[in-house]
């Protein structure tokens, strides 16, 4: 095994179990924000300020009663938790958050900060994404209950309402980063406009931008587009019947895939890891904007009410796809009239 | 080549089975696993396009589609108007066309088969670039690319009409 192998290796598990930590980090983040936004404590019992509850929720999911309604197919029922989880993981591996680094001077050959370097990974984003509305469908069909189904069919629709909208968004920052690798399109914006404006694609896609975090609220089922689990008329949606550490997956699936709309987000339109100072602290700059994104989620969430369901789908189909396919057709022909 | 045979394997038993099924959600499933097995070969081949495209028009849009319709129709067994019984000749006239083509089909595929030369040389290139199929899409196959948009568009002003009509008459 050569070193720069093991180190990938390493970095595999790293990502890993980082996410994870991320998953329980925006749980205690969200509950403190929360209280903060209603003039609330939040968590304070659990260790100091509280940090260990997550923990402490985790001990508690697990030693939870497993439950399963008889009528419910099973095989199903098991599965859907485990789709979700699995593509909310495995959308992260084509994410790159930092520049090449040599571990400082330990490898070789430098390290990409990035689990799987491929040429589509805004594509190969977008597929995972389209493969978990399959865990939340059959999760509501398998459970066999009133709540569980409509949660299901409510989300699939939302889902696959707005992904063409997100989907019109990527598809502009690609003609700006003429690539559909997330490495090309971080380095097509390194560097800064009259030497003061950083070269974001933000600046120039600022509609793009806006269409894909509406999008993304709405892909991540978070507030104020989380109908699938509208407590007040489906009980807890999809998850109705879930318990113990299967619903513990749907949760942690829901975390992960706002961490990951939000690297992506970086990536695409805030420069990803490229800011002032060496390139050696890549990661940091990577981090920040990161979690400014999932701030101004969870301030969102906070903030706005629920929309209602019809809202929604209008929103989605009469005024937010229109928005992304002009705004496509204006990307493209600026790119045909000035180049990249 | 291991995992050639792997997906190959995957992708025939899945798609076997799809037909195998009673229940309709299940054979949606096993099509779906079918479609991932597909973009496994594609990989192989050195396209990743094709395959994550696969997976995000086939495995993603529309099989999602067919799993909703199964889920609203809620129809976990499949209405059979045949006795399992009866002989499989004496049976209605469509299952005898059906059997005829199916034959016909393995006929094909065991003559195709025969004649493969083991050339396997191909333009690698043209496969890979996004931008190289994007091209040949807008010149050289810019028709049929183009007859197949206005073909869905048909399609899809059809279903409409097809769903307005149903509301107008309730509506009356």
């Amino acid at each position: 095994m050569t070193p720069l192998l093991i180190a990938q290796i390493v970095l595999t598990l790293f990502v890993f179990v980082a996410l994870l930590s991320s998953a329980a980090g925006m749980v205690y983040f969200e509950r403190k924000i929360a209280a903060f936004l209603q003039q609330r404590v939040g968590p304070t019992l659990v260790g100091p300020r509280g940090l260990l509850q997550p923990l402490a929720d985790v001990i508690k999911l697990m030693f939870k009663e497993e439950l399963r309604p008889r009528a419910a197919d099973w095989f199903l029922f098991s599965l859907a938790p485990i789709i979700s989880a699995t593509a909310a993981f495995a959308a992260f591996a084509v994410v790159p958050f930092g520049a090449d680094t040599t571990l400082f001077g330990l490898l070789g050959t430098p390290l990409r900060l990035q689990v799987a370097d491929v040429n589509v990974a805004v594509l190969v984003i977008f597929a995972i994404a389209s493969m978990s509305v399959y865990g939340i469908v059959l999760a509501g069909w398998s459970s066999n209950s009133k709540y569980s189904l409509l949660g299901g069919l409510r989300s699939s629709a939302q889902m696959i309402s707005y992904e063409l909208s997100y989907g019109l968004a990527l598809a502009s920052v690609l003609l700006l980063g003429n690539s559909l690798s997330l490495n090309e399109i971080v380095r097509a914006q390194s560097g800064a406009w009259f030497g003061f404006i950083p070269r974001w694609f933000v600046f120039l896609q600022p509609v793009g931008f806006l269409v894909y975090m509406t999008a993304g609220i709405a892909e991540t089922n978070r507030a104020p587009f989380d109908f699938p689990e509208a407590e007040q008329e489906l009980v807890a949606g999809y998850h109705t019947e879930y318990s113990s550490m299967s619903f513990a997956m749907f949760f942690l699936a829901e975390y992960i895939n706002m961490v990951t709309v939000s690297a992506v987000a970086t990536n695409l339109y805030l420069g990803g890891w490229s800011g002032p100072f060496s390139d050696s602290i890549g990661w940091v700059w990577f981090l920040l904007k990161v979690g400014a994104i999932l701030f101004f989620y969870v301030w969102m969430r906070w903030t706005l009410p629920r929309y209602r369901y019809d809202q929604l789908m209008a929103f989605g189909w009469k005024v937010l796809l229109p928005v992304s396919v002009l705004n496509l057709i204006v990307t493209a022909a600026g790119v045909l009239a000035f180049g990249v | 080549m291991t995992l050639f045979y792997f997906f190959g394997a995957v992708a025939v038993i899945a798609s076997l089975l799809v037909i195998a099924q009673r229940n309709p959600i299940y054979s949606v499933l096993l099509l779906i696993a079918s479609f991932g097995a597909l973009s496994g070969l594609y990989v192989l081949l050195d396209a990743p396009f094709v395959a994550v495209i696969q997976i995000i028009i086939y495995a993603g849009a529309i099989m999602v589609l067919f799993l909703f319709v199964v889920m609203l129709l809620n129809a976990p067994q499949e209405e059979t108007d045949f006795d399992a019984r009866v002989h499989p000749l004496l049976r209605p006239a469509a299952m005898r066309l059906g059997a005829v083509l199916a034959i016909v089909l393995v006929v094909e595929l065991m003559w195709s088969l025969t004649r493969i030369t083991a050339s396997g040389s191909f333009p690698s290139g043209a496969v890979i670039s996004v931008a190289t199929i994007g091209r040949r899409l807008f010149t050289d196959y810019a028709f049929a690319f183009e007859v197949t948009s206005v073909l869905i568009l048909v399609a899809m002003v059809g279903a409409v009409v097809m769903a307005k009509q149903d509301t107008a008459r309730g509506g009356k």
